[in-house]
């Protein structure tokens, strides 16, 4: 298991999650520690997903949805404590699935976040530094005011992350964040990953156990709804315990 | 292994077993009678094919005489007088200026009656409602408003607006009552849009921490804009071509003045043409043939301006 | 690099200001329900004050309708029959034509032809009615009198056909989106038989359908029974009980119309006629919409 030197930033503790009667996610406690990289991986239907929009409460979307147990950030109840849970959101932020851009400007793509959530900053040079941390400043920086639509699935997907980094969150959900790029795309996104890492708790949820083991100190792996096993990821991937994260591993089944 | 395979999809073959048992015609009767009947077959189809197409035919020939014989009657009358004078019991003399005001007032005030309360409406219930009891009430009473005749709502805009709120025969109690007519229109229009903007937007703004209503305002109602804006076009159309309700309310009078404010009286272009038709003289017949001409001139902007938004929304949308 | 004091975050001015905008917007969608409800009281009170003077059955059942002349009566068969001889006889003509319509639209036209065909039937349905009831009396009655000259000026055929024209594109459009919803695999089935396109259609295709269709020609007389001006232009304002197309009736729709063009001062037995013909329109109409949600609705789901 993970001995997590430092404190843990998010944790669930014997978490269930339902939708309406099906159960899609059993009984797991996990600490994540603080300025890591996680992965979780599992055959799709496992939970993972799930799992993650959990740390942001987007499953309230989700009218079926309710659970049990606990879910801690920074230590407090995010579904109990009397903070606004769209506060909590600014300090979790997401990537999701496929890159969703909003339709209109890159640079008002970046701001609109900070803007409704009371920035006093200078927004011009917020914009050009998140672009910058998201490695596209130099791919957009003429053309501030095209539609983010305009942009190629990558540099949609890294404008995506530039503006999720703009609310200067503690924690980054990335749901298989390059699940619908191109391999050159994935290349870039992943190299970014390495570079965020040193600012940011990142969790990310991906199919790829190449990219699992490439970008993440830690990984998850879940199966069925239970967290069948949770370690250092270079352990996971050469010498797990449980046959079953073996077996997927290999590429038996998933 | 093939062989099973096999085994398992020949159902034809064994249904020609019992033919062979004598049930059925024999294969060869049964190819001589397909050979008679595919005459009787080609002749069936060539029938329903043409008198489909003839009803299509028939269809767009209507419409084709129709606009036709509208512009032969009417051309003659669209002088500039026609546009200069007020009604009057001479047909010479006749114009449809107070109409063309008349209808221009109302359609003013409706478009933002109708555009505020019905774009918030459908807000309400695509964006932020959940579902309760009073939005279902809300729900079925826009499905049934739907189906009401326009008459009956002229029977509301007399009992609320000329009566109850004292607002008489006035240029506001006519835009109201149309608002109220247009209402469904826009919120199912409305609805339609919103519902095809992604969910993938809503979630990239939640998940920035905006608001619900945050959400709306910067991300949805700009990206469903087209949508909307084609569906208020189309119920506008509706409205500036309503003449029943107006009827109603007693707008069937001789106005020979252009409205200055919203308590005026007023006369709109399908009253004006309703008044010019039901006159037994063909010249009034010519005149209301001029005033359609005008209205649908008007009409058929409105509808080209929806579709040209429409085919433009459509290209850009993923 | 955590949360610092630049974020001022959300202030107690902008909650309420987002409170009050979802209030707002909550009492807009509030509006459609009282509009439903004002409706049903305006029509509910005036018809009271007529039902005390006038019994309800003899109101329903009444064969003689004479509400501006001693003596009066107030049977309102002879309107209820002027409506459904004008909306029937459109449907008759509306029926196979619109359902003609949707099977060359859906399974026919090509192309950019197909684009195109769909829109200019969809004007027939933006022309307003009262240029269907100018082109009623101008072009229509004078071609029935040359085809059958005992035809009145005013009579219930011109008004049928151009009723008919009228809800052609409604049967049209709704028919083609249910012919369009019917699965592939189905055709496929079909073809597969040896089956000819017109065979398709009308064995297989057009069954399938058929809550559709049935759909859109119910919302089509509901239609028929609710246009005003037509019919009031073309029809006449002879209330009488009669099969004949070719002589003037009065439609419901008709009579309050005539009303309330007249001089009839509120709080008289005329006036109050009006409202409860307008009950009864609201009624039929209310019965016509809910029976075509309810096929809709229980058959929707077939093909999924």
């Amino acid at each position: 298991m993970i001995h997590t030197h430092g404190s843990s930033i998010l944790e669930t503790r014997n978490l269930n999650i339902y939708y309406g009667q099906k159960k899609v996610v059993r009984n797991v406690s996990l600490r994540i520690p603080k300025r890591t990289v996680t992965a979780l991986i599992g055959p799709s239907g496992c939970g993972k997903s799930t799992l993650l929009r959990t740390f942001n409460r987007m499953n309230d979307f989700i009218d079926s949805f309710h659970y049990e147990g606990e879910v801690l950030f920074e230590g407090s109840d995010i579904y109990r404590s009397r903070t606004d849970v769209t506060e909590f959101r600014r300090r979790v932020g997401m990537v999701f699935q496929k890159p969703n851009p909003f339709t209109c400007s890159i640079a008002k793509n970046i701001s609109w976040g900070p803007r409704i959530n009371g920035y006093q900053g200078d927004l011009d040079e917020l914009v050009e530094r998140c672009l910058r941390k998201a490695a596209l400043w130099d791919e957009v920086k003429d053309k501030l005011n095209d539609s983010g639509l305009a942009l190629s699935g990558g540099q949609q997907q890294r404008l995506c992350i530039a503006r999720a980094i703009a609310m200067d969150p503690e924690v980054i959900l990335m749901d298989e964040p390059c699940s619908a790029l191109d391999p050159q795309s994935t290349l870039a996104i992943e190299d970014l990953i390495h570079e965020l890492r040193e600012n940011y708790t990142i969790l990310i949820v991906t199919h790829n156990m190449q990219q699992a083991a490439r970008v993440s100190e830690h990984t998850a792996f879940m199966y069925n709804g239970d967290l069948i096993e949770y370690d250092q990821t270079s352990k996971i991937f050469s010498q797990p315990t449980e046959k079953l994260t073996r077996d997927y591993i290999v590429g038996r089944f998933g | 292994m093939t062989r099973l395979e096999l085994d398992t999809t020949i159902g034809p073959p064994r249904r020609l077993t019992t033919s062979e048992e004598g049930t059925i015609m024999d294969t060869q009767e049964i190819r001589s009678s397909f050979a008679i009947h595919a005459n009787r077959r080609r002749i069936k189809e060539w029938i329903l094919t043409k008198a489909i197409l003839g009803a299509t035919l028939v269809a767009l020939g209507v419409l084709l005489y129709l606009v036709g014989s509208v512009l032969w009657d009417g051309l003659p009358y669209l002088r500039s007088e026609f546009f200069v004078n007020f009604p009057s019991r001479f047909p010479d003399k006749a114009g449809f200026k107070s109409a063309i005001y008349g209808s221009m007032w109302l359609g003013a005030l409706t478009l933002v009656f109708a555009v505020l309360l019905g774009v918030s409406a459908a807000v309400y219930l695509q964006e932020l409602a959940g579902k309760g009891r009073i939005q279902s009430w809300i729900e079925l009473s826009i499905a049934t408003l739907a189906g009401v005749p326009s008459i009956i709502y002229g029977m509301l805009g007399l009992g609320i607006f000329v009566r109850f709120f004292g607002m008489g025969r006035s240029v506001i109690a006519g835009a109201l009552t149309l608002s109220l007519l247009v209402m469904p229109v826009i919120i199912i229009a409305a609805r339609e849009a919103l519902k095809s903007v992604p969910d993938s937007i809503r979630m990239g703004a939640f998940a920035l921490g905006a608001s619900r209503w945050q959400t709306v305002r910067d991300h949805v109602l700009p990206a469903a804009t087209p949508g909307i804006a084609t569906g208020v076009i189309l119920a506008m159309a509706r409205a500036m071509g309503e003449a029943a309700p107006l009827i109603m309310l007693g707008a069937l009078t001789y106005v020979a003045f252009v409205p200055e404010s919203i308590f005026d009286s007023f006369t709109a272009m399908p009253i004006q043409i309703y008044n010019w038709a039901s006159r037994p003289q063909a010249k009034f017949h010519d005149l209301a043939a001029a005033g359609i001409i005008v209205l649908l001139g008007f009409l058929v902007i409105c509808n080209s301006a929806a579709i040209i938004l429409r085919s433009k929304w459509g290209a850009k949308k993923p | 690099m955590s949360s610092s004091q630049r974020w001022a975050g959300v202030s107690a001015w902008q909650q309420w200001r987002e409170r009050t905008v979802l209030r707002a917007l909550f009492f807009c969608a509030l509006i459609s329900v009282l509009t439903t409800l004002g409706i049903i009281y305006i029509l509910v009170n005036e018809s009271v004050h007529f039902f005390a003077e006038v019994p309800v059955l003899d109101f329903v059942f009444g064969t003689e309708w004479a509400p501006l002349f001693e003596p009066r009566h107030f049977g309102v068969l002879p309107l209820v029959c002027g409506t459904l001889l004008i909306s029937l006889g459109a449907l008759v003509f509306a029926l196979p034509i619109g359902l003609g319509i949707a099977v060359y639209t859906a399974e026919y036209a090509q192309g950019w032809w197909q684009k195109v065909l769909k829109p200019i039937l969809e004007i027939l349905a933006g022309i307003p009615s009262v240029v269907y009831g100018y082109f009623a009396i101008t072009k229509i009655t004078p071609f029935l009198q040359t085809l059958y000259p005992e035809t009145e000026v005013f009579n219930a055929a011109s008004a049928s056909l151009v009723i008919a024209i009228m809800v052609l594109p409604t049967i049209a459009s709704i028919c083609d989106d249910s012919i369009r919803a019917i699965p592939k695999t189905l055709r496929d089935g079909a073809y597969a038989l040896g089956a000819r396109k017109s065979e398709v259609i009308f064995q297989i295709v057009l069954p399938s359908a058929l809550s559709g269709i049935l759909a859109s020609f119910i919302l089509a007389f509901s239609r028929a029974i609710g246009e005003t001006m037509a019919v009031t232009l073309a029809a006449g304002a002879t209330p009488q009980i009669t099969a004949n197309p070719f002589v003037g009736v009065q439609a419901m729709t008709s009579y309050i119309a005539q009303v309330s063009m007249g001089d009839v001062a509120h709080g008289t037995i005329e006036y109050q006629s009006i409202f409860a013909v307008g009950l009864m329109l609201f009624l039929m109409t209310l019965a016509m919409n809910l029976l075509s949600q309810f096929i809709v609705k229980r058959f929707a789901r077939k093909y999924e």
